[in-house]
């Protein structure tokens, strides 16, 4: 007789349980809050040249994110295994959703659950810096300006650096253009990883676009405001500052295998040949990624 | 080669005195000439040595006088002013800043002993705004470029120093880009304006400060007149800080104001002599300024013996913190000694209002 053996119910229960770990004691909490506080307050912590501050981001910013990652978007990663542990990569990926929630949530993503804890330095249009507070904390988050100064400088002192090259295009298109990309830049991070010779890592995030279902673009208030568009939804403004509550649609982002770029040597950054090329190349895959992810997801809720 | 005959212009603020001193005191350069408009305080002049002062205004032909009449082959610039406060209003600043390089400048074109020139240049020339990358190199230029005050000045100086370069080939220039000095001794914008026990900035932004300490900037002036680097060259130390993080540091008290507010406040504080804001400095205070120092470690071979953070705290003892470290620390001990006094206590009650379990029956005692 053969012997008895577990059959899975679901595939997703191979993985062997982990029990959680058990929450640390108020006494403990309360003791880092408190010196978390006296760190802030006598300035004691490390920040970068880009403006990062790291203290800030852990104890701050990325908690408060947390629960939409973990909550309310139900974020699934796939793919972790293609983000390099310790070297240099450009993450690449569509942009979506109105308000740039989906670089947020990616940051959320690398930082928790990758197994090296990896930061995500974000390259950000000029409007962000030029706001206050948004442009201060992007800052404090470990953004910086998206000009090819700044990626090169990171990408060679080994950051993980996220662009979205489709920028206010992607991010501010109409719902029924949703999960199609658009032009991709001038391929500026194109050159800014042959330079540096980094891989390119392709990431394509599914889940952004429902955030906020943009059905129409109030343009003479925008341009009255100085921005690139100023969206119209379902819920605003019709329901006002309710209307910023964004819908808990599901998530799937998947980090695609690495491009490699170093065997074309530095020099191929003049190439604008090759460039168009490598540009094509990612977005292809990108695009190619999004309709996997959208046939894997079951519904857009669930 | 060494010098034989420095003059340097601006000896009568501190950077240009101590420069003086210390060129005074190197037995291999036969004469210091000092100029400025002012004479040196008596602690200065005793500083000063074998100096020689020439009180002489740079924007006067005079000045090409002394310099053939002693025959010198170095000058080093330093009368930059960096506020109106320091020179009585912005149009006689301009004019000592513009002008006074001018013609300074034509006078060392016409001295044929002139053979090295070194500017006190300032980070300033590249500007300060949200669209500037994190970390400039010498080779990168301003994106916003300044529209007045001290850093249109230094671009403009810059100018005329790169045109002099062109017409007299054979002077090697050093243009030196100096990032914000501090430290115990000098008085820079930043030392003003973290004496203030409260510091207005502007809400929602936060800059990047690099630092330099005096000591650093006075070795490197030192060693850009005694030495052979010719071209332009960063200067600021290593690592920075945010300015709220560098106002927590001393101990101040940051009060974020809305920029227009900050604006009547700079305004104020400019009527009563304290510190400037002036637009351009507020521009700074919003995004600051970051330069690579790669050059200055490498081809100028000087590595500053402060960082930003080390400059800082040097600077610190000698500012009476407002906020101390000690007081943060025993409030926050206070306060954790209280809540968790209070915990103990919920927590004891919790316990006795809690039904006690009852207890493991003797199962082989009642079976049996």
């Amino acid at each position: 007789m053969p012997e008895a053996r577990v059959i899975p119910l679901r595939p997703d229960d191979d993985e062997p349980y982990v029990p959680p770990a058990t929450p640390p004691g108020w006494e403990e909490q309360l003791a880092g809050g408190l010196e978390f506080i006296r760190r802030r307050m006598t300035g004691e912590y490390e920040t970068d040249e880009f403006g990062f501050d790291p203290d800030l981001a852990d104890h701050v910013l990325l908690p408060i994110l947390r629960p939409f990652f973990q909550k309310w978007f139900r974020v699934e990663t796939q793919g972790l295994e293609n983000v390099p542990s310790d070297s240099g990569a450009l993450v690449v990926a569509n942009h979506s959703g109105t308000l740039p929630v989906d670089a947020l949530m990616t940051t959320v993503a690398l930082h928790d659950e990758h197994p090296a804890k990896r930061r995500l330095r974000l390259l950000g249009a000029d409007l962000v810096f030029e706001l206050p507070v948004i442009g201060s904390m992007s800052r404090k988050m470990g953004s910086t300006l998206a000009c090819n100064e700044d990626a090169e400088r990171m990408l060679t002192d080994g950051e993980l650096v996220g662009v979205f090259p489709e920028g206010f295009k992607g991010c501010g298109k109409p719902f029924r253009d949703r999960y199609t990309l658009q032009r991709f830049g001038r391929g500026g991070f194109v050159t800014a990883a042959l330079r540096t010779g980094v891989p390119i890592i392709p990431c394509a995030i599914v889940g952004a676009e429902e955030i906020y279902p943009m059905i129409g673009n109030a343009k003479t208030a925008a341009r009255l405001l100085g921005l690139p568009y100023l969206p119209i939804t379902p819920t605003f403004p019709l329901l006002g500052p309710l209307g910023l509550v964004p819908l808990p649609s599901k998530w799937l982002i998947a980090f695609g295998e690495p491009i490699e770029t170093a065997s074309y040597g530095p020099g191929a950054a003049e190439d604008p040949m090759l460039v168009f090329n490598l540009t094509d190349q990612v977005r292809e895959t990108i695009q190619h990624s999004l309709y996997q992810l959208l046939l894997q997801r079951k519904g857009v809720f669930s | 080669m060494p010098p034989a005959v420095v003059l340097v212009t601006g000896v009568s603020r501190w950077l240009g005195g101590a420069l003086a001193a210390e060129l005074a005191a190197d037995p291999s350069i036969e004469r210091v000439i000092g100029v400025d408009t002012v004479p040196p305080s008596q602690e200065m002049l005793r500083r000063l040595g074998r100096t020689e002062f020439v009180r002489a205004d740079i924007r006067n032909p005079l000045i090409g006088k002394v310099i053939a009449a002693a025959s010198v082959d170095t000058v080093v610039h330093m009368n930059i002013s960096s506020t109106p406060a320091g020179s009585g209003g912005r149009v006689p600043m301009k004019e000592l800043n513009v002008i006074g390089t001018m013609q300074l400048l034509a006078a060392c074109q016409r001295a044929p002993t002139v053979r090295r020139f070194v500017l006190k240049s300032t980070s300033a020339v590249y500007g300060a705004s949200s669209r500037d990358p994190a970390v400039f190199t010498e080779k990168m230029q301003a994106r916003a470029v300044p529209a007045g005050g001290f850093a249109k000045d230094s671009l403009d100086i810059e100018g005329y120093v790169r045109a002099f370069a062109r017409r007299r080939p054979d002077v090697d220039v050093v243009s030196l880009r100096f990032t914000n000095f501090i430290g115990p001794r000098i008085d820079s914008l930043l030392t003003g304006f973290f004496r203030m026990p409260v510091v207005p900035t502007a809400l929602g932004y936060d800059a990047r400060v690099q630092l330099l300490h005096e000591d650093d900037a006075l070795a490197v002036l030192t060693r850009a007149t005694t030495g052979d680097f010719v071209g332009t060259v960063n200067v600021g130390g290593e690592g920075t800080l945010l300015l709220s993080q560098a106002i927590r540091r001393l101990g101040r008290v940051e009060v974020p104001l809305p920029t227009p507010a900050l604006g009547s406040v700079g305004r104020l504080s400019r009527r009563f002599g304290f510190v400037d804001y002036s637009p351009e400095q507020m521009r700074f205070l919003n995004f600051g300024r970051v330069v690579d120092t790669t050059v200055l470690r490498e081809e100028f071979d000087y590595t500053p013996r402060y960082t930003t953070e080390a400059a800082l705290a040097d600077y610190a003892r000698t500012v009476q913190p407002v906020v101390s470290p000690k007081l943060v620390e025993s409030a926050t001990s206070r306060v954790r000694s209280v809540l968790s006094r209070a915990g103990d206590t919920a927590s004891a009650v919790g316990e006795r209002l809690r039904p006690t379990p009852p207890a493991p029956g003797l199962r082989a005692v009642r079976d049996a």
